[in-house]
């Protein structure tokens, strides 16, 4: 009788004792965010060319009306979530000086943050009217 | 474990030789694909700086109009006019690396097809939106 010697299937081992314990969670968010990306930008495209020649007051209203505004907000979390980690790769794969790397890693999750929070707050002043 | 300079570890690691890297290949279509949808999304990336200018600055007038000065402008121009072509590429880039990632369209003539279709298809979008854009802006200025 071949007994197996663990109870473990090996597709179970494989996905539980990889060196770093994780490792397409950023693959498989990347992919994810880039499916969100085509309508999303598309539809982003589509209110800034109904922007295009309205005066500000008339743009704050389109811009801050509910269905715009939850786009928008949709838009930027998503490409914010995909920009991340598409500079991670970048960073990872170019550049071999650890100290560098990992300021660079560091500052891109930042910027990434600060940019969507930036954005996120532009489009919530609008849609509230403060 | 570090080798002393002359030793034999030393001579091995200089004389070794390095395997054939990018530049023993003929450029091909798909490879130039490959770094412009890299090189695309990183513009992307710091453009989302200018998202976040012109949603903040929708706010208020005088904010709204230092950014309509910067858009109206000629680098301004040329800036988002890069920006809509990068952003069309990388989005139809993505949808040709989503088929990739379903296995389909690896064909000789399949995945050359895909990457002219992207190409083409970034630019002819990129000036029907910008053709579009300012039939749009024709009402007002």
């Amino acid at each position: 009788m071949n007994a197996p010697r663990h109870i473990r299937t090996p597709l179970a081992r494989v996905r539980g004792f990889g060196a770093a314990r994780t490792g397409t969670g950023a693959f498989w968010h990347q992919r994810v965010s880039a499916v969100a990306n085509v309508p999303l930008t598309i539809a982003a495209i589509v209110i800034m060319i109904m922007l295009l020649g309205r005066n500000q007051a008339a743009a704050a209203q389109i811009l801050g009306s509910p269905l715009v505004t939850i786009i928008m907000l949709l838009f930027v979390g998503s490409i914010t979530i995909h920009m991340r980690i598409g500079m991670q790769v970048i960073i990872e794969d170019y550049v071999h000086h650890d100290p560098l790397k990992l300021v660079l890693l560091v500052g891109n999750s930042f910027f990434a943050i600060i940019v969507g929070l930036a954005s996120v707050y532009g489009i919530l002043k609008l849609s509230f009217g403060l | 474990m570090m080798a002393e300079p002359g030793s034999l570890h030393a001579r091995a690691r200089a004389e070794r030789p390095l395997s054939p890297h990018l530049q023993i290949y003929r450029p091909m279509l798909t490879m130039m694909m490959s770094i412009v949808h890299r090189i695309t999304g990183a513009a992307n990336y710091f453009g989302t700086i200018l998202l976040a200018w012109w949603l903040n600055a929708a706010a208020g007038p005088s904010g709204y109009a230092r950014f309509q000065t910067f858009a109206g402008s000629w680098i301004g121009r040329i800036i988002l006019f890069g920006y809509t072509w990068s952003v069309i590429h990388h989005m139809l880039g993505g949808i040709r690396h989503l088929i990739w990632d379903s296995g389909r369209g690896f064909g000789p003539n399949e995945r050359e097809w895909l990457v002219a279709a992207n190409l083409i298809g970034s630019i002819a979008i990129t000036i029907v939106l910008w053709m579009v854009g300012l039939l749009a802006m024709g009402g007002s200025q």
